[in-house]
């Protein structure tokens, strides 16, 4: 047995190449590399009008709406559920702090400001305990329980701004979308949001009760979690996320657009959770994961604007991407590709002969 | 607390066995659709060409919801289905009107390109395990950014062939008529019930929705007949769209965005349980029906404002998911 360097080389690369953050950390890395030879002054930070300004800081600007919503996906996600509503909750909650902004007065007085910002979190919760209520409670499918709010959603929020582009002049508002000492509120508002969550979920036993009730509801409810409780939890949650984000949104668009605000977020959203290595299988979950999931996305949106692809070629270059990058993730597709590498060599490896490509999961019926 | 009811239908009073009845959802969806149009006809003076116009306004919808049924009833989703439609009217556009080919020959080139789109998504979920929900999504971008890299404005179709079909009626008893593309809807679910009910294929898609792991443990060609399912859905697609360029005579990069969500909740309100493995392709047509029915009464009504069709649909599903609930509680 002569183990050599290389043997313990390649192992370690082996194992590092298994960490569940490594590939969505390296295509992040590499999308941002790429960015360099089209705009060499990508990596630069400047000060422009007492903020900073530049490309990366631009990413994180515009990533706190994919960023929020997705990390309320992620717990959602990994409970074996899915939100289709939150572009809608987000239309919603811009509506109705637009809606009471707009009515008041003195758009710039402190208590109506929060007043509007209470109202709509208050009514994102609400349709977080809607949806909730009918996955956990109620027991339909997530898939569709969510539809109903995301096809309705946007009517309601049609409703409150009376079909129009509500538009409110409130700068204390202003301050939610805009910049804070120098640096985007919207990078204060993710770290809060991501700390907050990854404490609670990582520091408690919280995270496993959820991974638990994803990988098995029925056989965690009979070991004695109260599976229907933490159900409800996520989708509040994740309401609740999308609801700031339609803070965010509205306030820095300076109104809101029932129609527009938040569309196709919930697409996104799930994209992030799951380039981030979270499966929607449930059972497990990747905070990081999905915060650099996400950050991919808007890097290649940005990628997209910058690197001057026209305009019409945008979604054929993402849908590109993601296919490559969900390829990459599937272990199938790995599994072939090694085996195709290996077909030259004189012998493979015994361990991973036959099926390597075959189906980790048996489905357990609930 | 579902599982101690499934026994209970085979002993118990005949009210349990009707709501045994795995035919109830779509039965409760008819029984609907005739109360809603009854209603309609009371209150809008409904003359005898709205039903007939209930197939035609919807007959896209109607072609893709039957796609979409196939690959829901094999527990999957299509989240592609609105993409494509704009695909194959852009590409439509660009043949007849761009190059001059004629409809006829055009025509199967867009119906070949919709299924080889399925197939390849098909061919994703089922050799690379991606999730159906991830593949069709990326299936979705893809094809609206071709669809806009083919054309970023739409292309009018001035075609006199296209013109003639659009312009056919098929007459129908007492004044009333059917343009092609209703019919062509028609002749969709006629042939996709016969498929799914009396050949081995349709077999096979309630088999593997029912339970993956023992259709294959059964021998069944378990990944043939799942691509064959998407295939089929990306031709569905296809042919809505070459239904749709009908409707609107030209090809639109932007024609029916999200029109998948509704065919789903067309599927969902017609009975299909999107866990597979049960639901009828009439059921479908019948949720289209529903859809179509809300849309036609909030605009009869004159003084709502569109905002309410969204509300109305939403509710609806809400109301039928409910009645499945009641159902399909027991039997899941």
């Amino acid at each position: 047995m002569t183990s050599t360097l290389a043997d313990i080389r390649a192992r370690d690369w082996r194992a590092l190449t298994r960490r569940q953050l490594f590939w969505p950390t390296v295509i992040l890395v590499a999308l941002l590399v790429f960015n360099l030879p089209f705009t060499p002054n990508f990596f630069n930070i400047g000060l422009r009008n007492g903020h900073l300004f530049g490309s990366l800081i631009s990413i994180l600007y515009f990533g706190t709406v994919p960023i929020l919503v997705a990390l309320g996906m992620t717990l959602v996600i990994a409970t074996k559920g899915i939100d289709l509503s939150v572009g809608a909750v987000m239309a919603i909650s811009g509506a109705v702090a637009c809606r009471v902004i707009s009515d008041a007065t003195d758009q710039n007085s402190m208590s109506v400001v929060f007043t509007a910002m209470a109202l709509a979190l208050l009514a994102a919760v609400a349709a977080g305990l809607f949806n909730g209520f009918m996955v956990a409670v109620a027991g339909v499918q997530p898939i569709i329980a969510t539809l109903i709010l995301l096809v309705a959603g946007r009517g309601v929020a049609q409703l409150i701004t009376k079909g129009f582009i509500l538009t409110e002049l409130s700068q204390p508002y202003a301050v939610i979308g805009g910049y804070a000492f120098t640096v985007p509120t919207g990078v204060f508002i993710v770290v809060g949001f991501v700390a907050f969550t990854a404490l609670l979920t990582r520091r408690t036993a919280l995270g496993l009760l959820i991974e638990s009730v994803g990988g098995n509801a029925e056989a965690s409810r009979l070991a004695g979690v109260r599976s229907r409780r933490i159900k409800m939890m996520v989708y509040v949650f994740c309401a609740l996320c999308a609801g700031v984000a339609g803070l965010w949104n509205s306030s820095s668009l300076g109104g809101a657009d029932a129609n527009n605000a938040g569309l196709w977020i919930e697409l996104d959203a799930i994209l992030a959770v799951v380039i981030g290595g979270t499966p929607l299988t449930g059972g497990r979950f990747s905070i990081g994961g999905t915060v650099i999931g996400a950050l991919i996305l808007q890097t290649l949106k940005t990628t997209i604007f910058t690197i001057g692809i026209p305009a019409q070629a945008n979604m054929v270059f993402e849908a590109a991407v993601v296919i490559i990058i969900c390829l990459l993730q599937s272990p199938a597709f790995r599994a072939r590709v090694v085996a195709l590498g290996r077909r030259g060599r004189p012998s493979p490896g015994p361990q991973e002969s036959v099926e390597p490509a075959a189906p980790a999961t048996v489905e357990v019926a609930p | 607390m579902s599982t101690l009811k499934i026994d209970a239908p085979r002993t118990g009073s005949a009210y349990l066995r009707v709501l045994a009845d795995r035919r109830l959802p779509i039965l409760v969806t008819a029984a609907l659709l005739i109360v809603m149009y009854s209603y309609g006809s009371y209150r809008y003076s409904f003359d005898i060409q709205v039903a007939p116009n209930l197939f035609i306004n919807n007959s896209y919808l109607i072609v893709a919801a039957v796609g979409a049924t196939f690959v829901i009833l094999t527990g999957g989703i299509d989240l592609s289905i609105g993409s494509l439609v704009g695909f194959s009217t852009v590409l439509t556009g660009l043949l007849v009107t761009q190059n001059h080919v004629p409809f006829a020959l055009a025509a199967p080139v867009v119906l070949v390109a919709g299924a080889f789109g399925g197939f390849l998504m098909g061919c994703m979920i089922q050799y690379f395990r991606v999730q159906p929900f991830i593949a069709t999504l990326a299936g979705l971008f893809l094809f609206r950014g071709l669809s806009l890299m083919l054309s970023k404005e739409s292309i009018p179709i001035n075609d006199d062939t296209v013109a003639a079909i659009a312009q056919f009626h098929i007459t129908l008893p007492g004044d009333a008529f059917l343009s092609v593309g209703a019919a062509v809807g028609l002749v969709v679910v006629i042939i996709a019930a016969v498929v799914l009910h009396a050949t081995r294929f349709g077999r096979r898609v309630y088999a593997i929705g029912g339970n993956e792991q023992s259709a294959l443990l059964m021998g069944l060609p378990v990944a043939r007949t799942k691509i064959a399912v998407y295939t089929l859905s990306g031709f569905c697609s296809a042919l809505a769209g070459l239904v749709f360029v009908l409707y609107i005579q030209s090809g639109d990069p932007r024609a029916a965005i999200g029109m998948e969500l509704d065919a789903i909740a067309a599927v969902v309100i017609g009975g299909t349980l999107l866990t597979g493995g049960a639901g009828y392709v009439v059921g479908s047509l019948l949720g289209v029906l529903v859809i179509g029915l809300i849309k036609t009464m909030i605009s009869d009504e004159g003084t709502l404002s569109s905002w309410w069709i969204k509300i109305g649909t939403g509710a609806l599903l809400l109301l039928f998911i409910g009645l499945q609930r009641t159902v399909g509680a027991r039997r899941r």
